[in-house]
C-alpha cells in the first residue's frame, strides 16, 4: 500500500540512480558519481581487482582466497564468469544491477585476452543478456 | 466546508496540482518516517541457561563480539569453553585504529597509522543506535563508557555535483527550505480544494496549522523570506547585541533547484530508525566493546590459530587449525558442540562437515564491500571556522560523506575526520587503488567542502573491507530470495554446529546483529546439549 501511495516520490528517487537500499551502517542512499566504465579494463580497475587485484592474481586471506585469473581452467567457457558476475558467488556479491550488458561482455572479454589469458572466442551483450537471471538478486 | 483561508486565483493552477500531490506524498513520507514507530531489537534480557552439564566442551570459533559473548554466556552457563582467532588480537570488526598501528591488506600494501596520540579512527562499526539494547546492555555490563554521536548536524553540509552550481549548501538552510516549499504546496493544495477527495473538513484545517508551523510558512501559507523563515534556515545577518543588533532575514533557494538537488534523500536518511538520535559511541574508539568483552573471556581465546576444517559425528566436533604463532603447525581441537563465527566469504572455502542446506546457506550470502578514510588534520578548522560540531556532510561524489568528530570539541591540535565512507561501486573503485591514490582522492573531494583541506592536512590511513584478509568483505549481503531460502538454515544448528555473527541477524552490519545472533546460538547450543543423552 505504502508502495502505490508514494510511487512518485520513489519514482523520483530511481532519477538519483537510488539502485538498492542503504546497507545497514552506510549512508550509500544514494550511489554517487563513479568512474565510467566504458571499456573492459575500466571496469576491470574500477570494480574487479579490489578484490582480485591489479595483476589478475587474487589473494589468499585466512585459509581462503580470492581465485586469480592466470591459468585458471574456469574461464575456458565464456559462460562461467558471465553467471559469476551476474549471480554473485559465495563472498562475491552479484553484479546484475549495477553493470550493463555491455560491460559484462567487456570485462569478460578483457579477463580472457589478459593476464595470461588468449582466449579468441569473446562474446557480446546479447550473449550476456541471453544469461540474465530471471529475477534478479536484489538486496532487501 | 469551512475555509480559514480566501481562495485566490490559481496561478499556474495545473502545474500546482501536479507538484502538489507530489509534495503532499513528500510531506506525509517525511511526517510517517519522523513519527514512525521506535522499536528496538527484540532483545529484552540475556538468556538463562540453567542447569548445563558440568564439563561439556564447547568450542568457539571466532573472538569477534559474537564470539566473546557465546564464550561469556555459554562459561558463566558452566559450560568449558575454548575460542581460537585468527588474528593476533580479539575483537574482529570492532576495532579503531591509533598512532602507531599498522594495516597490512591482500595485495601486500602495507599502511603506519601516524595519528597524534589520543587520536583514533573506527574503521568498522562506529555508531549504536539507542534502541540496540543488546549491545547497550553488555556495554553496560562490561564497563564500556559511552557517550554520545553526532548523527544529524544542521550545520553540517550538504552537496551535489548536479545542484546549486556545485557548491555546498548547510543542512539547515537546505531542510528549512525544503520542508518550507513542501509546506506551502501542500497547504495551498488543500487550500485551494485540490485535495478535497483525500481531506476532509475535519482534517483541513488541522493540516494546513501543521503546514504552516512545520513548514515556516506566513499567513498566506507563503514560504519566503523574512523573520519566519530565517528563525528555521538562519539569518543572512545573525541577531546582535547593541546598535547594529537587528537580524537581516535570509533569501531562501529557488524552490525548483530545491526539489530537483535529490540531496532531500540525506533529510530521510538521518529520519531512518537507524539513524535516529540518540546513537552512543564508546569514549576512546570502538575497540573499547572489544576490549571489554575480551576483559570478560580473555584466558578462554588462543590467538593466531587459522582455521582449516570443522569435522562433526555423532560424538564431538574436531576442528583443524594452523597454530600462526609455531610455524603454523597442524593442530586439532575436541569439543562436544562448535559455535562457528567465521565470516562467510572465509567459511565458504573451508572444509566443512555440515548438511546441504547449511553448506547451500554459507555460499548464498556475499560480502558487501566497503572502504572508510581516517584524515588527520593539524586544527579542527571545521569547528573553528565553520562551527560544525560532530554530524556529517553528504556528498554525491564517490567518498560520499564526511563525518566529524563526535567528541574533543574545542581542543586544540589535530584530529581525526572520517575522510570517506562508502559502500557500492565507490568502495569497488577505492578498494583497487593504492592507500596514497585514496588518499589523494579524498583530499580532491574533501575540499568542496573544505578548503583548508589541503593546507592543514597532516597523515591519513585507508580501511578497504574487502581487502581484509580476516573477512574477505565488509559485512553480509543478504537478497531477498537468500533470506527466504536459506536464512533459517544459516542459523539452525546443525548437528553439533551453529553459526553466529552479524550474518545470521536480520540486524545485519551491525554489531547488535552479532549479539542477537550469539545469544541464540547459545540458546539452541544449551536446549541441544540438554537433549543430549
Amino acid at each position: 500500500m505504502r508502495k502505490i501511495l508514494f510511487l512518485s516520490f520513489i519514482a523520483s528517487l530511481s532519477l538519483l540512480g537510488t539502485t538498492h537500499p542503504a546497507q545497514a551502517d552506510s549512508a550509500s542512499a544514494v550511489v554517487g558519481e563513479v568512474q565510467p566504465l566504458t571499456t573492459g579494463e575500466d571496469v576491470y580497475r574500477h570494480v574487479c581487482q579490489g578484490c582480485h587485484m591489479p595483476d589478475g592474481k587474487g589473494a589468499t586471506g585466512a585459509g581462503a582466497q580470492f581465485p586469480a585469473f592466470a591459468g585458471n581452467a574456469k574461464l575456458k567457457s565464456s559462460a562461467y564468469p558471465v553467471y559469476v558476475i551476474m549471480n554473485g558467488y559465495g563472498g562475491m556479491p552479484w553484479f546484475s544491477g549495477m553493470l550493463k550488458d555491455d560491460q559484462i561482455a567487456n570485462v569478460v572479454n578483457y579477463i580472457r585476452t589478459h593476464f595470461d589469458n588468449h582466449y579468441t572466442d569473446a562474446i557480446t551483450p546479447a550473449d550476456v543478456a541471453a544469461q540474465r537471471p530471471a529475477t534478479p538478486p536484489q538486496e532487501q | 466546508m469551512t475555509n480559514a483561508h480566501p481562495r485566490k486565483a490559481p496561478t499556474r493552477r495545473q502545474l500546482l496540482t501536479r507538484i502538489g500531490t507530489i509534495a503532499g506524498s513528500a510531506a506525509l513520507y517525511q511526517a510517517m518516517t519522523s513519527m514512525g514507530h521506535a522499536q528496538g531489537t527484540d532483545f529484552t534480557s540475556p538468556p538463562v541457561l540453567s542447569g548445563a552439564k558440568r564439563g561439556t566442551r564447547v568450542l568457539v570459533l571466532g573472538a569477534g563480539l559474537a564470539g566473546m559473548l557465546a564464550a561469556y554466556e555459554l562459561r558463566k552457563a558452566g559450560y568449558h569453553v575454548q575460542v581460537l582467532e585468527f588474528q593476533n588480537r580479539a575483537g574482529g570488526r570492532n576495532i579503531s585504529l591509533r598512532g602507531g598501528d599498522t594495516v597490512t591488506e591482500l595485495g601486500g600494501a602495507i599502511q603506519k597509522v601516524g595519528f597524534a596520540s589520543g587520536n583514533y579512527i573506527n574503521p568498522g562499526p562506529w555508531r549504536i543506535p539507542y534502541h540496540h539494547q543488546g549491545l547497550l546492555h553488555y556495554c553496560r555490563e562490561f564497563g564500556v563508557e559511552l557517550e554520545p554521536f553526532v548523527e544529524l548536524n544542521h550545520n553540517s553540509w550538504l552537496h551535489s555535483s548536479r545542484a546549486f552550481d556545485g557548491k555546498p549548501v548547510r543542512y539547515r538552510e537546505f531542510a528549512s527550505d525544503f520542508h518550507g516549499f513542501t509546506a506551502e504546496l501542500l497547504g495551498k493544495a488543500i487550500n485551494q480544494h485540490k485535495l478535497d477527495d483525500m481531506v476532509s473538513a475535519d482534517e483541513h484545517d488541522h493540516v494546513m496549522t501543521a503546514m504552516r508551523q512545520w513548514g515556516s510558512l506566513d499567513a498566506n501559507l507563503n514560504y519566503t523570506k523574512g523573520t519566519i523563515s530565517s528563525e528555521t534556515r538562519g539569518y543572512a545577518k545573525a541577531l546582535g547585541g547593541g546598535i547594529n543588533g537587528a537580524p537581516t532575514p535570509s533569501e531562501p533557494f529557488a524552490r525548483k533547484d530545491i526539489m530537483r538537488s535529490g540531496l532531500w534523500t540525506w533529510l530521510a536518511f538521518h529520519e531512518r530508525l537507524d539513524m535516529q538520535t540518540t546513537m552512543f559511541q564508546p569514549v576512546g574508539g570502538m575497540d573499547m566493546i572489544g576490549k571489554g568483552f575480551n576483559r570478560q573471556v580473555k584466558d578462554l581465546i588462543t590467538l593466531n590459530c587459522k582455521v582449516t576444517s570443522i569435522q562433526q559425528d555423532d560424538k564431538g566436533v574436531r576442528v583443524t587449525y594452523n597454530d600462526m604463532a609455531h610455524a603454523g603447525a597442524v593442530r586439532e581441537a575436541q569439543a562436544d558442540y562448535c559455535i562457528c563465527t567465521i565470516p562467510l566469504p572465509v567459511l565458504s572455502q573451508l572444509d566443512v562437515q555440515v548438511s546441504a542446506p547449511l553448506k547451500a546457506a554459507i555460499m548464498a550470502v556475499p560480502y558487501a564491500s566497503s572502504v572508510k578514510l581516517g584524515l588527520e588534520f593539524r586544527r579542527r578548522f571545521w569547528e573553528e571556522d565553520d562551527q560544525i560540531y560532530g554530524g556529517i556532510s553528504f556528498t554525491d561524489q564517490p567518498i560520499s560523506q564526511i563525518s566529524y568528530p563526535s567528541h574533543g570539541y574545542f581542543s586544540r591540535g589535530p584530529a581525526v575526520l572520517l575522510g570517506g565512507y562508502m559502500f557500492g561501486p565507490a568502495a569497488y573503485d577505492f578498494a583497487g587503488m593504492s592507500p596514497q591514490e585514496r588518499i589523494e582522492h579524498a583530499l580532491a573531494q574533501g575540499e568542496v567542502f573544505h578548503k583548508q583541506y589541503r593546507k592543514e592536512f597532516s597523515n591519513g590511513v585507508s580501511f578497504a573491507w574487502s581487502r581484509v584478509p580476516w573477512t574477505m568483505g565488509c559485512c553480509s549481503m543478504w537478497s531477498e530470495q537468500a533470506r527466504k531460502t536459506h536464512y533459517k538454515a544459516l542459523c539452525t544448528m546443525d548437528n553439533r554446529v551453529v553459526l553466529a555473527g552479524e550474518h545470521a541477524s536480520y540486524v545485519g552490519c551491525w554489531q547488535e546483529g552479532a549479539i542477537l545472533s550469539a545469544l541464540d546460538a547459545v540458546t539452541q547450543l544449551h536446549k541441544r546439549a540438554q537433549g543430549a543423552s
